[in-house]
């Protein structure tokens, strides 16, 4: 369970985020929804220690991750898998190299079974025969599945996705979409999936949280965000750009059927 | 004008404060020779190998510098194998380790510096440590060690070539013998000398790496943070090689 409670924090004069409360169940895949620059990489940052918060708390299986020393953060990191946002590949090592790198830190796999597994997660984000490839040959699609090949590698309990689907094509945002959900499925993991992307987020998503102005807006499962009346949350889904008049005039009032506007 | 004064001095006080507690996380990841360990020979090429042309170069041309100067210095009154004491003890002392130090606090402190900033600002050094790694472990106590063990050795041989050069340049446009120049050598010789340089060199190349590596992880903001902290290192390490100069002369050399 990842629990964050009034999570705040600010870069210098940059309030960013003023009291995020959010759980996340275990084996549930939560979804986080809001515009650009609304702090949703910075919340999910907290959950591995990345960033500190101001005030609040974030709690991983009950442990406050601020609160951790060395050791127990390294031992709960190990058990994270993190998909940033931009790949974050080190560009300094091989696409083999790259999957196997937090493999190989543990110690417990020989180099042959790292090899196969490095080989299986390739396979799964369908990267499969780029082995020997340095990060900078390849496209920003193509980084960004070898991040999550990275992450999933290490079967890990947690997994964050910052974006995963961001920059990809239709036919491999579904084939990303699909893989999170087997990956859930396989190993019954917990996700958090950061995404812009609404058709991704009803497919993969438990649950659907929107961040707004530092806040969580609206928190529910997919079909209560699908019906939601709340102007700010209607005008994120349906990707409109103002907030609908009618839906501030009438708060509460259930939202006019689409194709009914002028 | 005053207050520019504090506030400079106070944030100078501040950044010694955040390098100490760098240092200290640094000293810490020892102990985790599973990571640094596999990371130290290719960083020990990469810091010294490579960075021995640059280093030869310099000395070569200072040994010949320092052989016409000491011979331009030289009066009737004094032999001219002083020559030979003169190169020697300039170069062991203080030419060989700072003008050394001088040009890498450019090529690897700003290696470092741009290296480790650039992955600071992709993202790179977040990876690493959600994938469980330490830093200080794996990017900064490879750099740390292999400069400090690697830059005694890179101006060792930078000794011997500006003394081998001021040699070559002693006997062939002046007129000197090469028995007079090894008598001058010999003089005043004395192996403190070289400890003395070596004890020098090892302390730069330890601040320079570690500058590197403190201004390259806390890099902020894009490229231009990027160039920023490249800039810097050079410049404080530079700095810091100069105070540390003058701090081994107050603490060994006096009587
Ligand atoms: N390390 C940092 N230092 C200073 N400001 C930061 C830092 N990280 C994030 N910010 C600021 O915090 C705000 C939120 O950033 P964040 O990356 O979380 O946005 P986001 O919701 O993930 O947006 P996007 O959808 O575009 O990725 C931004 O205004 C950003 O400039
Ligand atoms: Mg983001």
């Amino acid at each position: 369970m990842i629990e964050f409670r009034g999570l705040e924090k600010a870069f210098g004069a940059k309030v960013v985020l003023r009291g995020v409360s959010l759980t996340v169940r275990d084996g549930e895949t939560m979804v986080i929804i809001g515009g650009s620059g609304t702090g949703k990489s910075v919340t999910i940052k907290h959950v591995v220690g990345l960033l500190e918060p101001d005030a609040g708390t974030v709690a991983v299986d009950g442990q406050v991750v601020s609160e951790l020393r060395r050791r127990e953060l390294t031992a709960l990191r190990a058990t994270v898998g993190y998909v940033f946002q931009f790949a974050a590949l080190f560009d300094s090592m091989t696409i083999a190299d790259n999957v196997a790198f937090g493999l190989r830190r543990s110690g417990a796999m020989s180099e042959e079974q790292i090899r196969e597994r490095v080989t299986e997660s390739l396979r799964l984000v369908e990267m499969a025969g780029t082995e020997r490839t340095m990060p900078a040959e390849l496209s920003g699609g193509m980084r960004k599945r070898v991040g999550l090949a990275r992450a999933i590698a290490l079967r890990p309990k947690y997994l964050l996705y910052d974006e995963p689907t961001t920059g990809l094509d239709p036919v491999t945002s579904a084939v990303i979409d699909e893989l999170m959900i087997r990956t859930r499925e396989a190993l019954g993991v917990t996700s958090i999936v950061i995404t812009h992307d609404m058709r991704s987020a009803y497919r993969v998503g438990d649950r659907i949280a929107m961040l707004y102005e530092g806040r969580i807006r609206q928190e529910g499962t997919v079909a209560e965000i699908q019906q939601s009346t709340d102007p700010i949350v209607r005008q994120f889904i349906e990707g409109r750009p103002s907030v609908r008049a009618e839906d501030v005039a009438a708060p509460g009032a259930v939202p006019a059927a689409e194709g009914s506007q002028p | 004008m005053l207050a520019a004064l504090g506030r400079r001095s106070v944030g100078i006080t501040e950044l010694f404060g955040h390098l100490g507690h760098f240092v200290a996380d640094t000293l810490r990841a020892v102990p985790d020779v599973r990571t640094w360990g596999r990371q130290i020979f290719p960083m020990m090429r990469r810091i010294g190998v490579d960075s021995l042309p640059i280093a030869l170069f310099i000395a070569a041309f200072t040994g010949i510098v320092l052989a016409l100067l000491a011979s331009y210095t030289v009066t009737a009154a004094v032999p001219l194998y002083f020559v030979g004491a003169l190169v020697g003890k300039t170069t062991m002392l203080e030419l060989g380790p700072v003008l050394t130090g001088l040009a890498l606090a450019g090529r690897v402190g700003a290696n470092i510096a741009a290296e480790l900033g650039s992955m600071r600002v992709t993202e790179q050094v977040d990876a690493l440590e959600t994938l469980a790694y330490d830093p200080h472990a794996y990017l900064v106590l490879p750099r740390v060690m292999a400069g400090t063990l690697m830059f005694p050795i890179i101006v060792a041989f930078a000794m011997a070539t500006a003394i081998f050069m001021g040699w070559v340049a002693a006997t062939t446009l002046l007129p000197i013998t090469t028995a007079e120049f090894l008598r001058g050598l010999r003089l005043f010789y004395v192996p403190f000398d070289v400890t003395f340089g070596l004890i020098k060199s090892a302390s730069f190349g330890f601040v320079i790496t570690m500058i590197g590596c403190f201004l390259g992880l806390n890099t902020r903001g894009g490229a231009e943070g990027v160039g920023d902290a490249t800039t810097r290192t050079v410049v404080y390490s530079a700095e810091m090689i100069l105070v540390l100069d003058a701090y081994w002369a107050i603490t060994l050399l006096r009587p």
